[in-house]
């Protein structure tokens, strides 16, 4: 999967990874610019064009019926950092609600939830995806629930153990002393020093969650079949790939491996800049 | 030793049956959300011609019509008695379906294990030995890359290299369309692209995990002491250095089968890989209940016992854990 396995590429590391920046912030304007500005439909379908090999006019060819992928691919890449971001809010939110809970009310209520965590943990997360995405009529929703049901463990995790390092601090005993009540100190002191943690766990949960998705619209089980996702292009693209067409689904899938690399490199740039305990804690 | 082995083991398995328990529970609870309908679903297209009696007969049968905690315990009872129930879109018995799979997907993940454990000691090493060489660039960067990408993407591109250009592999299914019969050969030659990207996809942690674990071996004490020593640099790295450095591999190895079970579904589904894997997705695809829930209940167990796998193995491997007890 995407970030976060210690080690690497030990020389670069220290480097700030420009051609990672680079990827990202263009595959962004793209994603953001070509919708607005360009004067083409994705959807457009040619019969005549149908099956071109890469040119000039179609850098990446055109699928089956015709459809330029490059111009698919970036509404592709849309829709899924779209559902990758909202599957990342509403996972990291579920994750740190739990672990505030876990964390500040410790005892029974913290082992019941470290309980379950282990138990949604034990569930291969694409199986458990596929399971909930089975049950429920295929939409962008059902897909972010299976997304964010899978995936809040993580953050639930690292937001349980930032607050037990905070309960030892002095000034928790110095709002404690002062007569603060537990919601006021996890409102008022463990949140605010939670939230760089919170991002970050964000922002490294985006790529997962648009590989979840991406997975599923590769399965048929994900996206409807007439969005254009990246995953619902590649699985397009490989009924023709025993026809020779290879661009149909080589070329969505560059524009996953793309942001995922570059955000993986960036990711771990920024980590071991702020904060090297980080690199075991978040193996995610 | 055995009894601290058999202290865990026993905790372990304290510890799963509730699991266990609370996954049907939420299964069931999903299941029971679902705006499908199991009968129309069984019915099909029959479903507009089915007379309501019938229907209302069908339901009967499986205890549809029951209050939902009774239908939870009956259906639990089934399974603690072994009766996994039918499959509804496959038509036969769940546990049918289960028996023909399963061989096929653990001669596959088998393999691909084998394969990627083989493959990543080797590699792992190099690269930590002969560090940033152009060798260890190409190894790393490799794994890295591969992190990235997806593996029914890696999946496709293999399949059009070797499959569609170079026309060496065919590019999916168990045999030959035309042939009838299982032959050894023809699996083992249906079996090398679907075993080469599991282990592949898996490869790539293991790679890094073991090139990072040798370098920081390599630096310590007692590597500098073979060293002086005047062993043989394979010798030194080999046999002092790697056997040391594996150490915590162990463990992780089996706390990656829910990596395995992931990688088994989409690389099954790519290649029509007969498996249980691939049966989860047509399951899925059909809303077929029984077969999905008792499949995840199997993955399920299968990363429970991997986690005592690989607790055991820790146990063995490391004489403090023996001496000390499991911090």
């Amino acid at each position: 999967m995407a970030t976060g396995v210690a080690g690497g590429l030990t020389r670069s590391r220290r480097r700030f990874p420009r051609g990672a920046a680079v990827t990202l912030v263009l595959l962004l304007l793209a994603v953001v610019l070509v919708p607005l500005f360009a004067r083409l439909d994705q959807q457009l379908v040619d019969l005549h064009a149908a099956s071109l090999p890469p040119s000039l006019t179609h850098p990446f060819g055109t699928d089956e019926v015709g459809r330029d992928v490059l111009l698919r691919a970036v509404y592709g890449l849309r829709v899924s950092v779209l559902v990758g971001l909202a599957a990342a809010v509403v996972s990291v939110t579920i994750g740190t609600l739990a672990g505030l809970a876990a964390g500040a009310a410790g005892g029974t209520l913290d082992r019941l939830i470290m309980r379950i965590v282990d138990g949604f943990n034990s569930v291969p997360h694409l199986l458990f995806g596929i399971f909930i995405v089975a049950l429920f009529t295929p939409s962008t929703t059902a897909v972010v629930v299976s997304v964010a049901l899978t995936h809040w463990m993580t953050a639930a995790r690292i937001v349980r153990s930032e607050v037990l390092t905070l309960r030892a601090r002095p000034f928790v005993d110095a709002a404690i002393s002062g007569g603060s009540r537990r919601l006021r100190i996890v409102r008022r002191h463990f949140l605010p020093h939670l939230i760089p943690h919170i991002m970050l766990a964000a922002v490294l949960m985006i790529p997962h969650a648009i590989w979840h998705e991406t997975a599923l619209s590769f399965l048929g089980l994900g996206l409807p079949a007439h969005l254009a996702s990246l995953g619902n292009m590649i699985n397009d693209g490989a009924r023709s790939l025993l026809a020779g067409n290879w661009w149909a689904s080589l070329f969505p899938g560059l524009f996953i491996f793309l942001p995922t690399l570059a955000i993986s490199a960036l990711a771990q740039y920024w980590r071991d800049r702020s904060n090297p305990r980080w690199r075991s804690e978040l193996q995610l | 030793m055995t009894r601290a082995l058999g202290r865990m083991a026993a905790w372990r398995l304290a510890f799963t049956a509730p699991l266990l328990l609370v996954v049907t529970l939420g299964m069931f609870v999903l299941a029971k959300a679902s705006p499908f309908d199991p009968v129309r679903q069984y019915l099909g297209d029959r479903a507009l011609t089915t007379s309501p009696e019938i229907a209302r007969q069908i339901r009967a049968n499986w205890g549809l019509d029951r209050p939902l905690a009774e239908q939870y315990l009956t259906w639990l009872g089934n399974l603690l008695r072994g009766d996994l129930g039918e499959s509804r879109s496959m038509h036969r018995p769940v546990a049918e379906v289960i028996g023909e799979r399963l061989g096929w997907t653990l001669l596959a993940a088998g393999c691909a294990m084998v394969v990627m454990l083989a493959a990543s000691l080797v590699l792992g090493s190099l690269a930590a030995w002969r560090r940033d060489s152009w060798a260890d660039r190409l190894i790393s960067g490799t794994a890295y890359a591969n992190e990235a990408a997806p593996v029914f993407w890696t999946a496709l591109i293999v399949i059009w290299i070797f499959a569609v250009r170079l026309r060496w592999l065919p590019p999916g299914g168990l045999t030959d369309a035309a042939s009838g019969t299982v032959e050894p050969a023809d699996v083992l030659r249906h079996m090398i692209l679907p075993v080469a990207v599991l282990a592949f996809s898996q490869s790539s942690w293991l790679v890094l995990f073991v090139r990072e674990s040798l370098i920081t071996t390599l630096r310590e004490d007692f590597v500098i002491g073979a060293r002086a020593r005047g062993l043989r640099e394979r010798t030194v790295v080999v046999r002092h250095a790697l056997r040391s450095a594996l150490l915590p591999f162990i463990t992780l190895l089996g706390a990656r089968v829910p990596e395995l079970v992931t990688g088994a579904i989409l690389v099954e589904t790519v290649f029509s890989w007969p498996g249980v894997a691939s049966a989860s997705v047509q399951a899925a695809l059909a809303a077929d209940f029984p077969l999905l829930a008792a499949l995840t209940l199997l993955a399920t167990l299968a990363v429970v016992a991997g986690n005592l796998l690989a607790d055991t193995a820790y146990v063995i491997a490391d004489p403090r854990v023996r001496v000390l007890g499991v911090s």
